[in-house]
């Protein structure tokens, strides 16, 4: 289970899971869960544009990505929030197809672009995604503050002069960028299935954002850790497993908080 | 008309199911949507098109005919989230969100198992995409039915459904039972989406759902007018963007069409982004914070 290729996907889905529980935390928080699964989502349909102009699937992953997230932002404001998420998902998707349609060997692709290939992953691919990794948790970490006011006290930030809506705009474009990148590893519903269910679980735990936040990157590295250990015994996808242990813990993390408030009561 | 209309289009047999099922699903899909856009729950009604797709890749393994596992999933998706939702709406796209991933990890089984039993390579790109063309005239019967009592339950709670929507506290003084009425509606919004999504693919269930009612919603504020505006325009880009389809058999590059999706998603958008070009009719000015979260309901 730890030979040479396995350390490969150990290394890859650690950091994918830092990544997830990171973002996936500010994206819970700020009531960003449709645009989290909307923009990795669509973003599938540059990947079929980069292959139709013959260019690395890299760019129209982050094209199409900052044009979902741009898209979602600016029009965000002026209308309802979820509709125009709807619109921009249904635009990259029906764009997708239109690619696909023109270029028909993509079709079989498909498959690994939502579901992932973390099995396959090679040495060359890990750099590339530590990298990204890393630059991730610098953006982050470079407006840990002025994303933590504005998610949890939008009226204080306005006080303090910290721009709601620059920094929604940021952290739509740091989490487009680094869940869009990642999906010719992990896969497009992957890394929904590993955003949504650790730090739903974290924040039904704790109300500290700190706690909540590193207890979000810790429960998707253990449901990462158990999915790909699952997944090497049985041979059933990875997906799987990432799905049910997020829904899992999210389902403990409620349980323990009805637990706590019986006892408190 | 002779150039929009191509010879043969109304002859084929398959282009006329194309025709008479796009016409029930979009008509059902734009009543409910208006309700959908007004309660902001366009994420759970994309969520259940993805959610039922599932459940007929689960039919199809076991056997059983595809129709009854989108709408068993899609049903049973909307009881989940109902189940744990919390009222708070960023609590409920949580709910939702937990509740899709769930599901993701099923369809990740359920089409690997299937591609072990057949060699399906582009079974999931159809599961996404769908294909208005290649629907067997037999379901159309269980979809019309289906189409029906969707509609038909929004119907009869319209009232309570808009007083619900727009005031809850309101509903809930006034001895509504406002979780009830929360549920009805999602199960109609469940079986809505599932027909669609078995007969147009995830993706244009979105489409129709949202984009018709929200470029209604943004032309009239009667609900009732919104819910007609909203199925005529999701009439009219269904069918012209079947015809378009059709048509661009003819275009480069030659030998094979364009995809319906591309068709009516993009006239979809179209049509809603002509919204804008109206100036809105305001009565107060928006609050420079209003956005997901604090925007009435």
């Amino acid at each position: 289970m730890f030979s040479g290729v396995m350390m490969n996907t150990w290394t890859a889905a650690t950091i994918v899971a830092v990544i997830a529980g990171m973002t996936g935390f500010f994206a819970v928080l700020r009531g960003e869960t449709f645009a989290a699964h909307a923009i990795p989502n669509g973003a599938f349909a540059g990947a079929a544009g980069a292959a139709l102009l013959g260019i690395n699937v890299i760019w129209g992953l982050a094209v199409f990505a900052v044009g979902g997230a741009l898209g979602i932002g600016a029009l965000g404001r002026k209308a309802r929030h979820d509709v125009v998420t709807a619109l921009t998902l249904v635009l990259m998707l029906g764009l997708g197809a239109l690619f696909v349609s023109v270029n028909s060997q993509y079709a079989q692709q498909t498959y690994s672009l939502l579901f992932g290939e973390v099995f396959g992953v090679s040495r060359g691919e890990v750099l590339p995604i530590a990298g990204l990794g890393l630059a991730a948790l610098a953006a982050i970490g470079l407006a840990f503050r002025p994303l933590m006011i504005t998610s949890a006290l939008p009226e204080v930030a306005d006080a303090r002069g910290v721009s709601t809506r620059k920094t929604g705009l940021y952290f739509l474009i740091v989490m487009a960028l680094a869940t869009s990148m990642t999906v010719p590893v992990v896969g497009a519903l992957l890394m929904f299935s590993l955003m949504i269910g650790p730090a739903a679980a974290a924040r039904s735990v704790t109300a500290r954002p700190g706690a909540a936040l590193a207890l979000s990157i810790a429960i998707a590295l253990a449901s990462v850790w158990l999915s790909i250990a699952l997944s090497y015994r049985t041979n059933w996808p990875l997906g799987f497993f990432v799905g049910i242990t997020g829904a899992a813990f999210y389902l403990l993390g409620q349980a323990a908080r009805a637990f706590e408030r019986h006892r408190a009561s | 008309m002779h150039y929009l209309f191509e010879p043969g289009l109304l002859a084929s047999g398959p282009v006329r199911t194309a025709f008479l099922i796009g016409a029930i699903v979009a008509i059902t899909s734009g009543v409910i949507g208006v309700f959908t856009v007004t309660r902001g729950q366009s994420f759970a009604g994309h969520s259940l098109a993805d959610i039922a797709t599932t459940g007929g890749a689960g039919a199809f393994l076991v056997g059983l005919n595809q129709f009854w596992g989108f709408l068993a999933a899609g049903v049973a998706a909307a009881g989940l989230m109902e189940a744990i939702g919390v009222q708070r709406r960023r609590g409920r796209d949580v709910a939702t969100g937990v509740v899709l991933g769930a599901a993701l990890g099923a369809a990740a089984l359920f089409l690997y198992l299937g591609t072990l039993r057949t060699a399906t390579t582009g079974a999931s790109f159809t599961i996404l995409f769908g294909s208005i063309f290649v629907i067997s005239p037999d379901t159309v019967p269980a979809l019309v039915a289906s189409g029906v009592v969707a509609v038909l339950a929004v119907a009869v709670l319209a009232r309570v459904l808009l007083l619900t929507s727009l005031s809850p506290d309101l509903a809930r003084a006034r001895g509504v039972n406002v979780r009830l009425v929360g549920a009805v509606y999602l199960m109609a919004l469940a079986v809505s989406v599932s027909l669609a999504a078995v007969a147009i693919g995830a993706v244009l269930s979105t489409a129709l759902l949202i984009g018709p009612a929200a470029t209604a919603l943004r032309l009239t504020k009667s609900p009732l007018r919104a819910m007609a505006t909203s199925a005529i325009i999701g009439l009219a880009v269904t069918w012209l963007g079947t015809v378009l389809a059709y048509d661009s058999y003819y275009w480069p590059p030659h030998g094979h069409g364009w995809p319906v999706s591309f068709f009516v998603v993009a006239l979809v958008l179209i049509g809603y982004l002509l919204t804008y070009t109206r100036k809105p009719r305001r009565l107060a000015p928006r609050s420079p914070h209003e956005g997901a979260e604090c925007s009435p309901a």
